[in-house]
């Protein structure tokens, strides 16, 4: 439960989602993240500090550079999001339904 | 990478293709003509284009002719809200709509340039919705952003868990 806890904490920021956005199109260091979210190297590493806690993201060592990359969890906050956009139009598209089956009738009604 | 679906479910499909573009796919059981109208009329528009349970669209403009003007603006009535302004580009009536979009966040994001087909299929019609956004990293956030919707009905749905 502590974990679900600490995943929904980090995954309630917005800079954070969009960080592990970048993240799952491929690994990436501080510097590289820190660019387009015009933020600085301090503000960005706190935000990693916290998505590593909650095991959505994990770090490499390469020589002097750390590259992140999604962890097993992180992934799955990525499928999930995915999931929940489709939920998201798939009601608005159940809706249209029945918008149009309503279009539907009133042309019937109009032609007599 | 273009996949056909044959079924002729109404099931959504969505996903990404090459580094930019974003497919949506969905079957109606009405003609072209009231899919297309039912995307530009913004009498119709409001009615269901609202994402999750909870929202609604209190404004809703659309001046659907070449060079028109959108605006869709949504809440949940708990002080959360966004708007999304927008160009018509291009109108072939019910059979393809281009326009170019952005969500305020409440900065502005990056022009989603989305053309939308209406294609007969049977007696139904088979939309496709195709986005282009500028790079990857603007359509990873664009899902990501896009997610905050279902994260907010998500988090509503927990709330009545715990």
């Amino acid at each position: 439960m502590s974990d679900l806890n600490a995943t929904f904490s980090a995954l309630a920021d917005p800079t954070r989602r969009a960080i592990l956005a970048r993240l799952a199109t491929g690994e990436a260091t501080v510097n590289e993240l820190a660019e387009p979210f015009e933020m600085t190297q301090p503000a960005i590493s706190q935000h990693l500090k916290v998505l590593e806690e909650a095991g959505l993201i994990v770090r490499r060592i390469e020589g002097t550079r750390r590259p992140r990359r999604l962890a097993g969890a992180g992934i799955e906050a990525m499928d999930q999001w995915l999931a929940m956009l489709r939920k998201g139009l798939e009601k608005s598209y159940d809706r249209l339904d029945g918008v149009l089956a309503g279009m539907e009738k009133h042309t019937k009604g109009k032609k007599k | 990478m273009t996949k056909t679906t044959t079924n002729t479910m109404s099931k959504l499909t969505l996903k990404t293709e090459g580094d930019t573009h974003i497919i949506v796919t969905r079957r109606f059981a009405a003609s072209p003509e009231a899919v297309y109208r039912a995307h530009t009329d913004p009498k119709l528009i409001q009615k269901w284009l609202l994402g999750p349970e909870g929202w609604t669209m209190p404004v809703c403009i659309n001046d659907a002719r070449p060079g028109g003007k959108f605006r869709y603006e949504w809440t949940n009535g708990k002080g959360h809200g966004f708007h999304v302004t927008g160009e018509f580009l291009e109108l072939e009536p019910y059979k393809r709509l281009v326009h170019v979009e952005r969500m305020y966040l409440p900065d502005p994001t990056p022009d989603n340039h989305v053309e939308t087909r209406f294609d007969a299929d049977g007696t139904g019609t088979l939309m496709t919705m195709r986005m282009t956004l500028p790079d990857t990293h603007t359509r990873a956030t664009m899902l990501a952003t896009g997610m905050e919707h279902g994260m907010e009905a998500s988090y509503v749905r927990l709330e009545g868990m715990i």
